[in-house]
């Protein structure tokens, strides 16, 4: 019997929540891994467009940028982009777009800016590049991070993109009417906005993990919800699929498996 | 109208000190080639416009030829940091860099404002988060029509834009297709413009009617730089050497290693290294 991997577990818990009927907006790293496992696994339907330009794409290996060649290669068609970004995404036609990020906050705000004060980093970071309109313009975000206290953070240092600000009702002061983070996937557990409070609440634990590990692995006390669930151990199929698709992308990229 | 020249005139023809330049190709058709020559011929001052900053922007900055950044995510995609931009940011090596950040969204929004003579941009964005707090060149303008309050960015209007594309004809028309990124929008926003391209033919044949074609009374000049793009791509030309962005990491992250790279590979070799990256796809795979 195979055992996953906390990462595995991740990229496999944030697949199962995609659906053929989704349209989703993909990012690099393990949303790619995800979008692209419920692909080719329970949703084979689904949409994927990368920030590239390219529209229902269907890469037989995940790619390095968001640019990659298969990318194009295996889309329904490409487009510029600015198009990308003014009819695509503005236009209101993604339903889930996916985000990682340095950190996060209690309230799913994320930062890829800097660590430290703007003007004298401590660390520079990549930046925002889409992300700061795919958290306010797709109907829904989900936010996949590796748990560890320098990631889960008490306060943010920079908002690089805006989650549920300070708590509920914060999205809809700024006119803004999709959903936000709804779902928060980590190598350890789920989470999910409290309804009443927008603070993040831990619904799942993957298999074996305690509530003490997860506390460990943020920086703010967490809360539980009363109904704490397990996530279902991955499935024979579903990390058979996802082994493959690492050993052929790592081959695609010129890098020994 | 398009005046066919060496790499190394084109060059000298768009940029001088002190210019701007954006030089664009979203992961495809990355225009690395002509970021060498910048490179030998010593261009410093430079304010660089790049939405993704990578490897040939990266390379720049750490030769010291730019004074400032803007752009919207400087990253190795899929990889990780830009040691040499972040040496600059972080420690000033070689020297300070001035940086004016945006997001993905407003740059290509910018771009396009630019190519339609306009002085601004208008779009939704930029709700919520920070960036508006460090960069004061982005402002609001309040809807005439509905009162929404939206995000305004200046229109981009660099002195140069330099792009890589896959063939020009004889006339000096330009032509791309694949992933075309905003390299449309870029030479038509900027002053004066260099092409280098994969090929020259009599006549581009059979084609896409929706393929990108830029007139060739739209361009400055043009370079045939077969390969010109490595380790980025030109679609049905080359494969994206994911390798090279993987070695990339190590050969950036101490200034020794990255100074030695840039002599041997840079300044001791000319536009010809670039051609033993132009074989065939279906050869390369």
């Amino acid at each position: 019997m195979m055992t996953a991997t906390p990462t595995e577990m991740m990229t496999i818990a944030a697949a199962r929540l995609l659906t053929n009927e989704d349209v989703c907006f993909v990012g690099i790293g393990a949303p790619s891994a995800a979008c692209n496992l419920a692909r080719l696994t329970h949703a084979p339907k689904i949409t994927l467009i990368y920030e590239s330009g390219t529209l229902s794409t269907r890469p037989t290996v995940l790619p390095l940028s968001i640019g990659d060649g298969e990318l194009c290669d295996t889309a329904l068609t490409t487009v510029s982009v600015p198009e990308m970004f003014r009819y695509w995404l503005q236009g209101g036609r993604i339903t889930i777009g996916f985000l990682g990020g340095a950190q996060i906050d209690r309230f799913a705000n994320l930062n890829t800016t800097v660590v430290g004060p703007y003007d004298a980093p401590k660390v520079r970071l990549p930046g925002g590049g889409g992300a700061p309109e795919i958290a306010i313009h797709c109907g829904q975000i989900f936010i996949t991070m590796a748990m560890g206290s320098r990631a889960f953070v008490e306060t943010l240092p920079f908002i690089t993109s805006f989650g549920h600000g300070t708590g509920k009702g914060d999205r809809a002061k700024l006119g803004l009417k999709t959903r936000g983070p709804t779902k928060i996937i980590t190598d350890l557990c789920v989470m999910e906005p409290d309804p009443e409070t927008s603070e993040l609440t831990v619904v799942s634990l993957h298999p074996g993990v305690t509530r003490e590990q997860v506390q460990a692995g943020c920086g703010w006390p967490l809360r539980f919800a009363a109904e704490l669930a397990e996530t279902p151990a991955a499935s024979v199929q579903e990390l058979a699929v996802l082994r493959d698709l690492h050993i052929r992308t790592k081959h695609a990229h010129g890098v020994a498996a | 109208m398009a005046e066919f020249v060496s790499l190394a005139q084109g060059v000298e023809a768009v940029l001088s000190d002190g210019c701007s330049v954006a030089m664009e190709g979203f992961t495809h058709l990355i225009p690395h080639a002509a970021g060498h020559e910048v490179i030998r011929q010593a261009r410093k001052r430079l304010t660089l416009i790049r939405m993704t900053p990578d490897l040939v922007y990266d390379q720049m900055i750490g030769m010291g030829c730019a004074e400032k950044l803007v752009f919207s995510w400087g990253g190795n995609p899929g990889v990780g940091s830009l040691h040499r931009f972040r040496d600059a940011v972080e420690n000033g090596w070689p020297h300070k860099l001035e940086i004016e950040e945006h997001s993905h969204a407003a740059m290509a929004n910018a771009y396009e404002a630019g190519a339609a003579n306009l002085p601004f941009a208008v779009f939704r964005g930029y709700k919520g988060v920070d960036l508006p707090k460090v960069n004061p060149k982005i402002k609001s303008v309040t809807c005439p029509y509905t009162g929404e309050v939206l995000a305004t960015v200046p229109a981009i209007r660099p002195d140069a834009a330099i792009i890589h594309a896959l063939k020009a004809d004889r006339e000096g028309n330009v032509l791309l297709e694949g992933i075309v990124g905003v390299q449309k929008e870029a030479v038509l926003a900027a002053k004066r413009s260099l092409v280098t391209v994969e090929e020259i033919v009599d006549d581009f044949g059979p084609r896409n009617a929706n393929a990108v074609i830029l007139p060739a009374w739209t361009v400055t000049a043009i370079a045939h730089v077969p390969g010109g793009a490595y380790p980025s791509y030109a679609q049905g030309y080359y494969k994206r050497a994911n390798d090279f962005y993987i070695a990339w990491d190590k050969i950036a992250r101490e200034r020794e290693t990255f100074l030695a790279w840039i002599k041997a590979n840079v300044l001791e070799k000319g536009p010809e290294a670039f051609a033993q990256h132009a074989r065939p796809s279906r050869q390369a795979a």
